[in-house]
């Protein structure tokens, strides 16, 4: 037994995101940001949601100069092309990912196992350098894995809200499923929302876990340092050229 | 072999102490979450920092580059196409989901009915296109055009209506601003009303709708009295069993801001649809103008649900 990582420091490429899961990750951006927006100019022309305490409104989704500011107003018929146009994008890139993720194994990386849900807290706590200990770290830690896995369980929540929404009566028992038509809008909402927040998380993290794992989503590798134990002694003549 | 793991496992933590570095995926790291869940690892050869810096940077200005160039075509893509190419697109994504649509529907799937208490009172008013003028009710005729052995209207009225069988109905009204209310409609199912007044077959015969719906021309247009307000149906909502022509709202007959004396009452289309004080009905297999789904507004002309 030898051990790499010695005087030399020497590095490792790590192959991290296969080629089909970046282009669908980045494809999946534009397009859920189209939901989004267009979503935002339909759900103008009702605007009954806000986030209410006591019967005392907090937050009115979405103030006035939230509209103005944004272009919003009068803008529905516009919205629903767009919704209806981005919608088969949107759902075929999550389909074609979802059975990427089952036929490759990568949903061995991504699915929370039993322990997580206990130990993501810790990766909350230790990001917020409470805990000094890192949690433990496969490709994803048991926070991401969470993440990671809502995150396509919304995208599948927004399409099946979506077509209670869009199709109440020939999918009334969908719609039905859901708590009547009413409630589907509103899950749909909140679903955009999550997205949103979930975004907002993500981007901030990514920041904080700095460019070489930002970068491994473009180029697929990230360098990591040589600590591989190698079950061989390394031949003398082993050299590595540049 | 834990032997070895032991040993293993004390070179990290020397490792980590000499360099500050944290091994975060030690396959051999019992709390490791790749190695419970045997995350396979994909590790070049260990190669020198120079080496591993000079192949990343290749690798992020081609997927830097990619990715850019991509973006851009994307946003000029968009911007740069004509409208003209904006509007068909468009228009005919309107039209591809509503063949997607057609595909799956069935005039056997029915939308919820609802108790008498569940009713929105009092009902919402939206929309008066059409509604200008004040409607004089025993003036009032309704003209329907292409029914089966005649090239001239049938003029009929309001009682010749109600004397067909009489529906209701407790169903949700959509708009497609995102509201809806819970309505009580009574009035004549379309279908019944198309079998008494049969329309003119696409060959010319006599159209039968309970047992021949494919042999029908394929659409319904609808206007006011004044023309002003128009709506196109295709033949399967049209005869979908909870579609009525409506005279009475809530238990009342129609007012006239909900379209006196006779309206189109459906959950298989949004409100737009939904035309009041219908004064012509025409069957016809060319493709109706709609005003809300025409080019003017931009919505979609199928609006089914």
């Amino acid at each position: 037994m030898s051990f790499h990582g010695g005087e030399a420091m020497e590095k490792q490429l790590e192959k991290k995101h296969p080629l089909a899961v970046r282009w669908l990750h980045w494809i999946n951006f534009p397009l859920l940001a189209m939901m989004i927006w267009s979503g935002i100019l339909i759900y103008w022309a009702n605007p009954v949601y806000g986030i209410r305490l006591f019967g005392y409104e907090l937050f009115k989704f979405f103030p006035q100069s939230f509209n103005e500011f944004l272009g919003i107003p009068f803008r529905l018929a516009e919205g629903l092309q767009l919704h209806f146009f981005f919608m088969w994008f949107f759902a075929v890139n999550g389909v074609v990912y979802i059975i990427y993720t089952i036929v490759s194994g990568e949903w061995r990386a991504l699915l929370p196992i039993p322990a997580s849900l206990k130990r993501a807290p810790f990766v909350a706590l230790h990001d917020a350098h409470i805990v000094k200990n890192k949690p433990p770290q496969g490709k994803y830690n048991d926070a991401q894995r969470i993440a990671y896995t809502s995150v396509i369980l919304m995208g599948m929540g927004s399409i099946i809200t979506g077509l209670a929404i869009y199709k109440p009566t020939q999918l009334s028992w969908l719609t039905s499923l859901l708590g009547g038509y009413e409630w589907a809008r509103w899950e749909h909402f909140w679903l955009m929302v999550s997205f949103v927040l979930f975004f907002a998380v993500h981007v901030f993290q990514v920041i904080m876990a700095g460019w070489s794992n930002f970068r491994s989503m473009i180029t697929g590798y990230d360098i990591v340092e040589a600590v591989e134990p190698k079950h061989e002694p390394a031949p003398a003549a082993e050299e590595v050229t540049a | 072999m834990s032997e070895d793991k032991e040993v293993l496992l004390e070179k990290v933590r020397e490792f980590e102490a000499r360099t500050g570095h944290t091994v975060d995926s030690y396959p051999g790291d019992p709390n490791n979450t790749a190695s419970v869940l045997k995350e396979h690892r994909y590790l070049s050869e260990p190669i020198s920092p120079e080496n591993a810096k000079k192949q990343m940077s290749a690798m992020s200005r081609r997927g830097f580059f990619v990715g850019g160039a991509a973006a851009l075509l994307g946003i000029f893509g968009w911007r740069w196409m004509p409208d003209e190419t904006k509007t068909n697109l468009i228009r005919r994504t309107f039209e591809f989901n509503e063949r997607v649509s057609q595909l799956f529907y069935s005039p056997r799937r029915l939308a919820t009915e609802f108790p008498e208490a569940r009713v929105t009172m009092p009902a919402r008013f939206n929309g008066a296109e059409g509604l200008d003028e004040v409607v004089d009710l025993a003036a009032w005729r309704l003209n329907v055009s292409g029914l089966a052995g005649r090239t001239d209207d049938l003029v009929i009225t309001l009682d010749d209506i109600k004397n067909l069988p009489r529906t209701e109905m407790i169903t949700e009204f959509k708009c497609i601003e995102g509201w809806s209310t819970i309505v009580h409609w009574a009035g004549v199912r379309f279908s019944d009303f198309a079998a008494k007044y049969a329309p003119k077959n696409r060959d010319g015969s006599t159209g039968d709708v309970a047992n021949r719906p494919q042999d029908l021309p394929r659409y319904v247009s609808m206007t006011t009295p004044d023309e002003k307000y128009y709506v196109a149906w295709d033949m399967p909502a049209i005869l979908h069993p909870q579609t009525l022509l409506a005279y009475e709202m809530n238990g009342a007959p129609l007012t006239n801001e909900h379209g006196a004396p006779l309206r189109l009452a459906s959950p298989t289309k949004y409100g737009i649809k939904q035309i009041k004080r219908i004064g012509r009905i025409e069957f016809t297999d060319e493709r109706p103008r709609d005003y809300w789904g025409g080019p003017e507004y931009g919505y979609d002309w199928y609006a089914g649900h």
